[in-house]
């Protein structure tokens, strides 16, 4: 853990970000359409072992199709994916196996709606990563106390808060021991006094040092917990800065514009 | 009115025994080719969905006569296939079970895939997220989820089921049908009191199954 942490910031005073050699995840030229709509344009990303980037931007930016490249849910027209050194592959296992080392947290949670907490998070243990059962409740129960709710284990979903349920959620991901975390909008399905609770949980995971791409509105996380903001408009990443020199002396017009929207009105 | 039934010349029973027996075996076969169907349906292998896809609109759209029919010349008369059946009745028996799986399936197909499309496409995204294969996103989180979905036009594709082994009667099979043919025969004069006892024996099996799984529907469904 010690050497994957170097890059990492202490809560509230992110450093500057070096570009270690030691890349986890990097998209070189990565381009997708939906239809006519060109929503990634050459996309160049590059994200250490250890790093927290944040991905801010308006909508319909292509913020989320980026977060969702990166493990496949989107396939990507042209460009290459790479993580920890083995590129993306198309389909079949090698693709199930890649996708099992990146964990993905989604807007609307998506826990399964069938199976109780407890069964959520032991499910990928045990059919994936072929755990026995006894191991996998173990951990399980370790992390949903960790992420605090393990009082909840035998409840349904449904019978859960939202931001419980998103808790669960990180608590599924980290179940499979993943070399990267993925947030698409973790907090933007919940009741505003539900968004404390799951961000404490991300900033916990930043801190100990969890390699994390995180597509965002909370731009207090951002200025706390991020190593990088990454500004993208129109399929572009327009900006890339460190939270302070980008909340505080955004260069491009359209990062200018976009955050005299959201900062003040 | 009903003397014919103290005749002891009539095995009702008996009868109604078999169609019970025809209407078990052909629920569970169809229930299972059912369920290949409908992961051939939404599988990514396009010559799968194509398959699926085809037999599912050929079978559902032929008459269930034409099947069963098809399946004692065809099958049994001309390739000379009789399932390890030794009488007569017994060969009806099995070739009338294959053939009801094989149009009854392509309801459970349906009815199935009306149940996935209840399934939220994030249930599947997360699965695949977390490394699942294929198959166990489809068994392990979309199907538990689609069967819950969809017990209650089961319930209804069962109970037709149970109806349809009335024309295994057409191939010899010695179920209800063909035992009401016989007794309207030599019944004539009770008419109306023979097709009563063969209504109500029919309504005795599919009243429960109909009861009984709508309760389990209300139980089973996934609370989103």
């Amino acid at each position: 853990m010690s050497g994957e942490s170097v890059s990492k910031s202490a809560p509230g005073g992110p450093e500057d970000t070096p570009r270690a050699a030691d890349d986890l995840v990097v998209l070189t030229g990565v381009n997708k359409h939906f239809g006519a709509l060109h929503v990634l344009q050459d996309i160049d990303l590059t994200i250490s072992r250890g790093e927290v980037v944040v991905v801010i931007g308006p909508s319909g930016s292509g913020k989320s199709t980026l977060c969702r490249t990166i493990n496949r849910l989107e396939s990507i027209d042209s460009g290459s994916i790479s993580i920890d050194g083995k590129p993306l592959p198309a389909e079949g296992k090698e693709l199930a196996r890649l996708r099992s080392d990146v964990g993905m947290v989604f807007q609307s949670f998506n826990l399964f709606a069938h199976k109780t907490v407890l069964e959520n998070v032991m499910l990928g243990q045990i059919k994936v990563r072929r755990t026995e059962k006894k191991a996998a409740e173990a951990k399980a129960r370790a992390l949903l106390d960790r992420v605090g709710v393990g009082t909840q284990a035998d409840k349904y979903p449904a019978q859960l808060s939202g931001g419980q349920q998103q808790r669960v959620a990180i608590a599924r991901a980290l179940a499979m021991g993943p070399k990267v975390m993925l947030f698409d909008e973790p907090t933007s399905a919940l009741d505003p006094e539900m968004i404390n609770e799951v961000l404490e949980v991300m900033q916990q995971l930043a801190r100990d040092g969890m390699t994390m791409v995180v597509v965002t509105h909370e731009m207090g996380f951002a200025r706390s917990a991020a190593n990088r903001v990454v500004f993208m408009a129109d399929g572009r990443i327009v900006e890339q800065a460190t939270p302070e020199e980008f909340f505080s002396n955004p260069r491009s017009d359209r990062a200018k514009d976009f955050l005299s929207k959201i900062l003040h009105h | 009115m009903f003397d014919f039934l103290d005749s002891g010349q009539y095995d009702l029973l008996g009868a109604f025994w078999v169609t019970a027996k025809l209407a078990l075996y052909s629920a569970i076969g169809s229930l299972i080719w059912g369920t290949a169907l409908v992961a051939m349906r939404v599988s990514p292998v396009p010559l799968m969905r194509a398959f699926g896809t085809a037999y599912v609109n050929i079978v559902r759209n032929t008459p269930l006569t034409v099947v069963i029919v098809a399946c004692l010349l065809g099958l049994n008369q001309t390739l000379l296939i009789t399932l390890g059946g030794q009488r007569s009745e017994d060969i009806g028996f099995r070739l009338a079970v294959l053939g009801l799986i094989a149009y009854t399936g392509t309801f459970v197909c349906e009815a199935l895939r009306s149940g996935i499309n209840t399934v939220p496409p994030g249930q599947a995204e997360a699965a695949r997220a977390l490394g699942m294969s294929f198959t166990q996103v489809l068994t392990l989180v979309v199907l538990p989820q689609a069967f819950r979905a969809a017990v209650t036009p089961l319930a209804n594709v069962l109970i037709a089921l149970t109806k349809n082994t009335t024309v295994a009667a057409a191939i010899g099979a010695a179920e209800a049908a063909f035992l009401m043919k016989e007794m309207i025969e030599n019944e004539a004069d009770a008419l109306f009191a023979v097709f009563a006892v063969f209504a109500f024996g029919f309504i005795a099996l599919t009243l429960p199954t109909g009861l009984i799984l709508g309760w389990a529907a209300k139980r089973l469904a996934v609370k989103r």
